[in-house]
């Protein structure tokens, strides 16, 4: 009854390495799912936080929308959606990007908003135009930050998009339904397990990237 | 010419941060802004370059108003240079400077080589081109400050309190730098600070605000200390004024007396002939001319003077190229009062006494109020 | 409106009843995940070693899907709330430790070799000083928490009702009424929104010391200091 005997049972199991239900398929589904509503959350996120962290306003309006998207239940959000519109991509992708927004939004926001005033005055002084500010005095300090947010969102889906095998459109949820039902246990943890290991590739991906984009002089050290 | 006319700055709540301010600042020479906390100053400097729109008001720039360009042409032919240096974090030193050449459209090639230029002409080793702000100290991140400001050659440098944040010996190099850049240069600065002595030291011309953003006074430094305009610049002005004063006067026209000097190879007849004098002390000099110490006439024997045993002599003053603010302090540290002049090698060229640097500084007071009043 | 409200008889509670039920489901893990994380945020505070591997494994733990720690769950603790209550005790372990490690950390050196100089002793300082001032990230990590929680209770539904509201999502299904998955989803919402305000009154009643209003950039001075270091950190620390 040892989850690692689970785990090394279902990885050791030729069947599950191929065809239809195998992990490569299933894999490859939960990785566009979730790069989909990655994708989405980050172009309504970093944008409206970029923008409204530069002029600093709405600040208020935004922790407000952020708490009420996080209030929403996903699992909640994802069977009221299929009861509206039917089974499909859409009932998956309105919860993961709900869920996903208010990290990248208030973190993209809240990094804009500690950068250091005064190379931006300066900037300003010199005559840069205010997008020019945003995108290269701004954005380059911002940017571990915006990251983080990111990654919190990219997490956080990668996790939840399990719920798209609830209405029949596989991913790595896929193992853990039918274990669920079939009391394969076997499934459940080898499912699991697999989400994790993507949750760990997703952390080291925007740990490669921050050392890829973020300049040496704001990172110092660190 | 930046003309000022009647400006004034009211803020939605009301407060007036600059009131009916007129200035008139001339080309090619430093104006300091100076004032206490809320007087306007930095407001006054940010409307020159719309950072700040005046409420009522104009600026006019060699007679044209500022407005008529558009907003982003004028900063970029303005330098502006804060206090915290406003560095950009992520940016190579190299890269920094070369900001505005960038934004004007220069070549990435152009730029960095004149901002290679820039980095020698105040004072920075291009060893430190690839550098990030953070590897720097204080001092040399408000250097790469002052670059990035003249590297496009903008006739107007606008200075808010570029030096306040360094300790005072940094401060210091850094305003001789900017003098010495000044000369070189000859741009129209405008420098904002709060620290009087610094506004004495660097200004052609000084403005004092008073609180509510009113102009006190206007006048060259000299001017202000001898004639401050009311108490309030009085009191701003501080307490040794008199004593500030003269560092506006040259020693070069102090009386020097040579004879009380003896090298310190002298034989006991040259000590005689140099101890008959009316100088109660004899200062013994170096092989090279150098100044070694003060003695008396007795304690000197000849071919066993031990320098050891001398009185010292303290800083010595170059004569002619220090003021007579440095004769005189050098003449009030000296055990003996006699303060010691050396020329630009550091050789000692003469002695003068407390009483004679006393005499001098009437005369040149005299002669300050006579100029006063001839350009009245 | 009424059938809003008209419950099936399979739930065994009315409305009120349900939200009862889903509050005790998803704030006793808060609290015993704030219990938890206070001493392990102090060993990370105090071994600094300790802060990463920390992170990285609660990172991933909160990273497996709930549903599949339920069913693991279920052969040692039943089909029942404990079931439910275990996973979300975890994941708000996830968001407290680095609100509360970086809410202590923000305390100044100064403050502290002061709250010494003038003889406090280190459990006197952690409750006197160092608590009171991490306060506002605490209770930004618990928002944060406390609404994430709320939000998951409902997937117990899938293990035979444990979601407490989560379960009017399954009646939805069962006896085609999608009015009470309308109630599931929006009483949650609502009950989240009144747990987070409650919280960040609770937070305004325990600093009065704090700056009020929302200029944060008003002066200089307050951009330094910024009023919820936490409420990016808990961002950042959350999943």
């Amino acid at each position: 009854m040892n989850v690692l005997h689970f785990v090394n049972a279902f990885f050791s199991d030729g069947a599950h390495w191929h065809g239809y239900d195998g992990i490569p398929t299933r894999l490859a589904e939960h990785i566009r799912y979730c790069l989909i509503a990655l994708a989405v959350a980050a172009a309504i996120g970093l944008p409206v936080g970029l923008v409204t962290g530069h002029y600093g306003r709405g600040g208020n309006a935004l922790a407000f929308l952020a708490t009420a998207a996080r209030a929403l239940p996903s699992f909640g959000l994802l069977v009221l959606m299929t009861i509206m519109v039917g089974f499909g991509l859409l009932p998956v992708m309105v919860p993961l990007v709900v869920l996903a927004v208010p990290p990248i939004l208030v973190t993209t926001y809240e990094s804009m908003r500690s950068v250091d005033p005064s190379p931006v005055d300066a900037a300003r002084g010199m005559g840069m135009q205010e997008s020019r500010i945003l995108l290269q005095v701004e954005l380059p300090v911002a940017l571990p930050l915006i990251l983080s947010g990111l990654r919190s969102g990219a997490i956080q889906i990668v996790s939840t998009a399990t719920i798209a095998a609830y209405v029949g459109i596989g991913g790595l949820g896929r193992y853990i339904i039918d274990g669920l039902y079939q009391r394969d246990y076997e499934k459940v943890v080898g499912g699991a397990s697999l989400v994790a290991a993507l949750a760990l590739a997703t952390l080291v991906l925007f740990w490669a990237a921050g050392r890829f984009t973020v300049s040496r002089g704001v990172r110092r050290g660190a | 010419m930046i003309r000022i006319d009647s400006v004034t700055k009211r803020y939605p709540d009301g407060t007036v941060a600059v009131d009916r301010l007129s200035l008139d600042i001339p080309d090619r020479s430093i104006t300091v802004l100076v004032g206490p906390s809320g007087c306007g100053k930095t407001t006054t400097l940010r409307m020159i370059n719309r950072m700040v729109e005046p409420s009522e008001g104009a600026i006019l720039l060699d007679g044209a108003d500022i407005r008529k360009q558009p907003v982003n042409t004028l900063r970029r032919s303005m330098g502006y240079v804060i206090q915290n240096a406003g560095l950009f974090q992520h940016r190579t030193i190299i890269d920094n400077i070369a900001t505005v050449p960038r934004l004007l459209g220069w070549s990435k090639q152009k730029s960095r080589a004149r901002a290679a230029e820039l980095m020698e002409r105040v004072g920075l080793d291009t060893a430190l081109a690839k550098r990030y702000p953070y590897q720097l100290s204080g001092g040399q991140q408000q250097r790469v400050g002052v670059a990035r400001a003249l590297a496009a050659d903008p006739p107007v440098l606008l200075m808010d309190e570029p030096f306040s944040a360094v300790d005072p010996v940094v401060r210091k190099g850094l305003q001789d730098e900017l003098l010495r850049i000044q000369a070189e240069l000859g741009k129209t600065i405008v420098f904002v600070t709060h620290d009087i002595d610094e506004a004495v030291k660097l200004g052609t011309m000084v403005a004092v605000l008073r609180t509510g953003g009113r102009l006190a006074q206007y006048a060259p430094p000299a001017e202000l200390l001898s004639e401050p305009a009311d108490a309030f610049v009085e009191d701003f002005l501080g307490t040794d004024r008199g004593i500030r004063r003269l560092s506006f006067f040259g020693s070069g026209a102090l009386e020097l007396r040579t004879e009380p000097i003896v090298a310190v190879d002298s034989t006991a007849e040259q000590i005689a002939a140099r101890a008959a004098g009316d100088v109660p002390y004899l200062l013994v000099t170096g092989l090279d001319g150098r100044p070694l110490g003060w003695s008396a006439p007795e304690d000197l024997t000849a071919g066993a003077v031990d320098p050891g045993r001398l009185l010292s002599c303290g800083r010595p003053f170059a004569h002619g190229e220090e003021s007579l603010r440095a004769a005189l302090d050098c003449a009030v540290l000296s055990p003996t009062g006699w303060a010691v002049a050396v020329d630009g090698t550091g050789r000692a060229v003469g002695v003068v006494s407390q009483q004679t640097i006393g005499e001098a500084i009437r005369g040149a007071h005299a002669e300050g109020r006579a100029e006063a009043k001839a350009a009245r | 409106m009424n059938r809003f409200f008209d419950l099936p008889s399979d739930l065994q509670h009315d409305w009120l009843g349900l939200i009862g039920l889903h509050l005790r489901e998803a704030l006793l893990p808060v609290l015993a995940g704030l219990v938890l994380s206070l001493p392990i945020a102090q060993l990370c505070v105090r071994f600094r070693w300790l802060y990463a591997p920390v992170l990285g494994v609660t990172t991933i733990l909160y990273a497996i899907p709930s549903l599949a720690v339920f069913v693991v769950l279920i052969d040692y603790t039943g089909q029942t709330e404990l079931t439910v209550m275990i996973p979300l005790a975890v994941y708000s372990l996830v968001v407290l430790v680095p609100a509360i490690v970086d809410g202590v950390r923000s305390v100044p050196q100064e403050t502290l070799a002061a709250a010494t100089a003038m003889g406090l002793g280190p459990l006197r300082r952690y409750f006197q000083v160092q608590l009171p001032i991490a306060l506002p990230a605490i209770i930004a990590g618990l928002r944060v928490a406390a609404v994430s929680s709320i939000s998951l209770v409902s997937v117990g539904m899938l293990i035979g009702n444990q979601g407490a509201l989560g379960n009017l999502l399954n009646d939805a299904n069962i006896y085609h009424r999608p009015e009470l998955a309308w109630n599931s989803v929006l009483t949650t919402a609502g009950l989240a929104i009144l747990v987070d305000a409650a919280l960040v009154l609770l937070r305004l009643v325990l600093t009065p010391w704090m700056p009020r209003g929302t200029g944060r950039r008003g002066s200089r001075a307050a951009a330094e200091v910024r009023p919820e270091p936490a409420a990016s950190a808990a961002e950042e620390a959350a999943r």
